[in-house]
This record gives structure tokens, sequence and C-alpha cells, in this order.
């Protein structure tokens, strides 16, 4: 991990390179995360990949996160590692949610980590953000015609009626 | 497995070296070539032996040569992380065991770390040895397991009957100090649920000098065996780089070369006190990936055997009352033990907001829980980075120009489980 005083030497250098790439930092439980503009974030994931005194070069994970009520509504995270320094650094982007039926919109990474692929093919499908020029732009987990983001805060828990033979007539338009 | 011809379904650029979509696509071109060369769209699974689940490859082949390879998932998705944020806290942890179900202390292990992180808990040292015992048998029953039904696909049907019988041994253990074979929400948040019973430290050395006479017979078995040596060796080839950019860790990983070992690089618990090894392959190919998990069976054996020696008396579980239920013997005597049992079990500790993330290494690689807490008793969102989900992309680098035959051998190798891939 970057200490804190490190993190934001981090943050500094990008909003040299990038005006406004930056948006804050948070470091907590002795772990640094920087907060980016989505506009920006690939941007700072390649640039914090290919600089030396970086090199974050392996992404371990993306998370997707729903911050219903607050604002910005959703987070990306990306874990960047650094094998050489064993450090880890967490990429936040914090997208709004434009309403209605409008997705928020991300750039996508898989150019510069493959492994990005499905990590953000599962982001799209549980909470409908949208990595734009992702090769590959599908729902993973759920079926391919399932409607509703369902790791979404107001997405409801609740489950879907099971078919059996005392209930086929009354479940709703099981045959469709 | 059924065949059909490769008809539209495919991706509209064919020029796209895209993983995952498909760049065969049937044209007028194709019309006059030879049978054998024409491309067969293949279903495997998801209901096949050889798939080690629910796993569907939509595999294009030419003859018996792999052209492409895209692998469908979800049938196993069961939404256990949404589950997890209708649960409070220590409600949460038998839900995420039941992800990758065959390393379930692991599971547990990411999980209460990502939340001790964020409640800034130390545990005892007891219950870091006891958790470190746990999670090394685990890795030696989940290891078994690979070993025995992979075996069964590349035709070895003895080692099947072997892995099974001493991974019971395991269970028997866990059975011991838990009261479960598998899923034995034997961790919680501060330390471990119980001591271990008396008796314990004996059947785990006994067992432990056994499993490294079984490893050299296992080795017998298969190591100069024609066959095995045949279907495995330079097969499924991906190199080093390949590998760390499609973020493949573990085995996998370290039989390209690589001696990445969260364990050793960012010893978690108390594995900073153990000597072991991290056993390295030099080509990456299937053997390798098998040598390197039987040497991790003894390196983890190894393991087992210090923290029993070195198993320091006190507490097993940590004395923060805000978070840790009371001991059974004090509800009987203590107001205060019984408000505290009754406010933890109905209502569940809250905490402070924050994020963390938690990564250990599993028996298949990184294994990291994110964790936000809102400040409630449930955790606003759990995502597991499971290394079954993120290792299955370089399946279709280990396949192409492969025999199907070779498939098989490459996802028996990669060890995917599908509870982990689907959640």
């Amino acid at each position: 991990m970057p200490d804190a005083p490190g993190l934001e030497l981090i943050a500094q250098e990008l909003n040299r390179r990038f005006e406004g790439s930056v948006l804050g930092t948070y470091y907590e439980h002795e772990q640094s995360a920087l907060v980016v503009n989505p506009e920006h974030v690939v941007d700072v994931l390649g640039w914090l990949r290919d600089t030396p005194g970086q090199e974050y070069r392996f992404l371990s994970s993306v998370h997707g996160a729903d911050y219903l009520p607050a604002e910005p509504r959703f987070g990306v995270h990306y874990e960047l590692l650094c094998m050489a320094r064993v450090e880890r650094l967490r990429v936040k982007a914090a997208l709004a949610d434009p309403g209605g039926e409008e997705l928020p919109e991300l750039g996508s990474c898989t150019h510069l980590f493959p492994t990005a692929n499905f990590q953000e093919r599962e982001v799209y499908d549980f909470f409908g953000i949208v990595f734009r020029g992702h090769p590959d732009l599908r729902r993973i987990q759920m079926p391919e015609d399932y409607v509703g983001w369902p790791q979404r805060r107001d997405f409801p828990m609740g489950g879907e009626p099971v078919l059996f033979t005392h209930n086929e007539v009354e479940t709703p338009a099981w045959w469709e | 497995m059924t065949e059909s011809p490769v008809t539209s379904h495919q991706s509209s650029d064919p020029a796209a070296d895209v993983v995952g979509a498909s760049p065969v696509e049937r044209t007028d071109a194709l019309e006059g070539v030879e049978p054998e060369e024409e491309l067969f769209t293949v279903n495997m699974g998801p209901h096949h032996p050889a798939t080690h689940g629910v796993l569907r490859l939509v595999v294009s082949l030419q003859g018996e040569v792999v052209k492409d390879l895209r692998p469908i998932i979800g049938y196993l998705h069961t939404g256990i992380e949404k589950n997890c944020e209708d649960k409070s806290y220590w409600k949460a942890i038998p839900f995420v065991e039941r992800m990758d179900y065959l390393s379930y202390f692991f599971n547990m292990q990411a999980f209460c770390g990502a939340v001790e992180r964020l409640l800034d808990m130390e545990i005892p040292d007891r219950a870091k040895y006891l958790r470190v015992i746990h999670l090394e048998l685990n890795r030696i029953h989940s290891h078994l397991v690979w070993l025995a039904t992979t075996c069964i696909d590349l035709g070895a049907i003895s080692m099947f009957w072997y892995g099974f019988r001493d991974r019971d041994k395991v269970l028997d253990l866990f059975e011991m100090s838990s009261g479960q074979r598998m899923h034995t929400r034997y961790f919680q948040v501060g330390g471990v649920f119980e001591d271990i019973p008396r008796g314990f430290e004996e059947r785990v050395r006994s067992f432990c000098a056994e499993m490294s006479t079984r490893l050299d017979q296992y080795e017998a078995i298969l190591d100069r065996n024609e066959i095995f040596l045949r279907r495995t060796r330079n097969v499924g080839i991906v190199s080093r780089e390949r590998m760390l950019e499609l973020g493949v860790t573990g085995p996998l990983l370290r039989a390209t070369g690589e001696p990445w070992d969260l364990r050793k690089v960012s010893p978690y618990l108390a594995y900073g006190d153990f000597e072991f090894n991290i056993p390295i392959g030099t080509v990456g190919d299937g053997y390798d990936r098998y040598r390197v998990r039987l040497q991790e069976i003894r390196e983890s054996l190894r393991i087992v055997e210090q923290a029993l020696d070195g198993l320091p008396e006190g507490p097993y579980l940590a004395d923060d009352r805000k978070i840790v239920l009371p001991p059974r013997d004090e509800l009987a005597t203590s107001m205060e033990a019984l408000i505290h049992h009754f406010k933890l079990v109905t209502e569940g500790y809250r905490v402070p907001p924050g994020e963390a993330y938690h990564a250990i290494e599993s028996p298949r690689g990184e294994l990291g829980c994110f964790v936000v807490a809102d400040g409630s008793a449930k955790p606003a969102r759990v995502h597991i980075r499971d290394p079954s989900f993120v290792n299955l992309q370089s399946l279709r680098d280990m396949s192409l120009d492969g025999y199907v035959a070779d498939l098989v051998q490459n996802v028996a190798m990669l060890d995917p489980i599908l509870g982990g891939v689907d959640r």
C-alpha cells in the first residue's frame, strides 16, 4: 500500500497530467484509494500501469457498488496490484445515476487489462453500468433475457414463483 | 454433446481478436471446403461430468481441433452477494462459505478478514494458528478432490477412489473440531467458534504422517505413468505474461514459473511464523500444474505440523464483548453477558462505515472479499473476487488449436469450482 503521503503524491501527479482526473483520496484501514472522475478512469489506469515508479500492472479485481442514497450513486472499484513492491491501490470511479432508463457509462479498461473482460461484464450484469469499448458486453451470470439490475440497492429481494403442477395455472404467464 | 453446423449466431466482426466472442463465421467462401476443414459448433456441458459442475463451453471445432471456445456461465448463480446485503454480518458467514464449496474455510477467512479490517480488530494468536491449521487442511482437501476428479477425467479411476478416501479423512478432522464435515462456519469475526477438542492434535498428526506416505504412492502411480504423461505434458501451455494479463493466480500461475503466493508476499494470519516453500513449475503445461499442486499438499502438511508444534495457549476468541458472543457459562451468572448475547444475536454488531478488501491465497489463487459497510449491522455490499471466475478466462488460450481431449484435460487442470464461478 502506498501510505497516505504517497497517495497524495500520486493524486497530485495525476491531476497535473490529466486535469481534474482525481476528485479525492481516502486512506482507511491501511488501504489507499483514489476517487477518480469517470471520464478519466482509463487514462488513470493506463498511467498507473505504465509509469515507471508506479507499475501497477496487475488488476486483481473490479467491484461494483451502489451507494444509494448517497451521490454520486455508483462506484466501480479497480483493485490494482504492483507485484514487485506488493502494493495495492484502489481506484474508485464515482458515477452518477443519469436517471430514468439511461444507464451510467464508463470507459472499458479491457485493452489495458484483459482480465477485466469477465469482471466488467459482471458489473454490467448486476449494476447496469455500461463499459464503453468493451468487446463483448453481455450479461454473464443472469439469463440473457433477464430484465433489471439485481445488485442495485433499490432492486427488491424476493423470489420468483416456482412452477409446480398444483400452481401451473395460476403462475402468471409462465408459458410465454 | 450435440452437434450442429455453424450458423449465424457468431460475432458480426470476424476480425475482432476478442476473448469470448467467436471470430468464426460461415460465409459463402466456406461452402466449397472439404468436410474435415469445416467448422462445427459443439456444445459441451452444462451437464457433462468433465466440466466439474455446470460449466457450458461453446466450442468451434475443425475436425477434432478446437478453433474457438466460449465459456458460458451462470447456471449456478444463487445471488449470494445480494443475499448477504440482507443479513447481519455474523449471519452472512455461512452464506459466503457456500460459494466455493471446496474451500469453505478460505471463503470464511476472506470475509471475516475483511470485516475484522473494517473493525480494526486484532484476533488472538491462538485463533490465528487454529485458522491456519484449518485453512491448510482445507487446501489439502481441495487439492485431493482436484486430483481425484482430474485423474478420472484422464481415465485413471483408481486415483479417484484414493483421492476421495484421503479427502474423507480431512472431513473427519473438520467434523471433530467443528461438528460439520463441510460448510463448518468454524471461523467467526474475532477468532474461531470453539477451541479444538482433546485428541484433535494427535489425529491431525497421524493424518499428516499418513498423508505424506500417500503422496509418495500417488507419485508412484502418476509420475511415470505413460498415459498420464502423454495426456498432460506440453498440453495447455500459456505463457507467464499472458497469465498475468488475464489475472490468473494460484497454482496455474506458479506452474509457469512465477513464485507468487500471498501467504509469502504479504503474510496474513500467522503465515509469517512458518517455514514453507512455494513450488513452481517451468513450462506451464498440465504436468507442471499437477506437480505444483501435489507439492503444495506437502508444503501444507509442513505448515500444519509447524502450527501444531507452535500452537500458543490463550483465548481462541477476541475479548470484545460488543462483537463476539460471551462465553456460554457466563450467561447463567452475568446480566451483562446476557444482554450482550441478546443484542448480538437479535441485532448483530454495527460496523463503522468504510470499505475494505481482504485477499488471501486460496487453493485456486487470490480469493478477495470486498466489503462496504454503511454503519448498520448489515453489509452494504459484499463482493467476492473468486479465483475460479477469473482463471476461467485463460481456458481459451490454453485450448486453442488443441484437441477436444486436451480441452477436457485443460478444464480439469484449471480446477474451476462452479459454485465460485457463478456465486
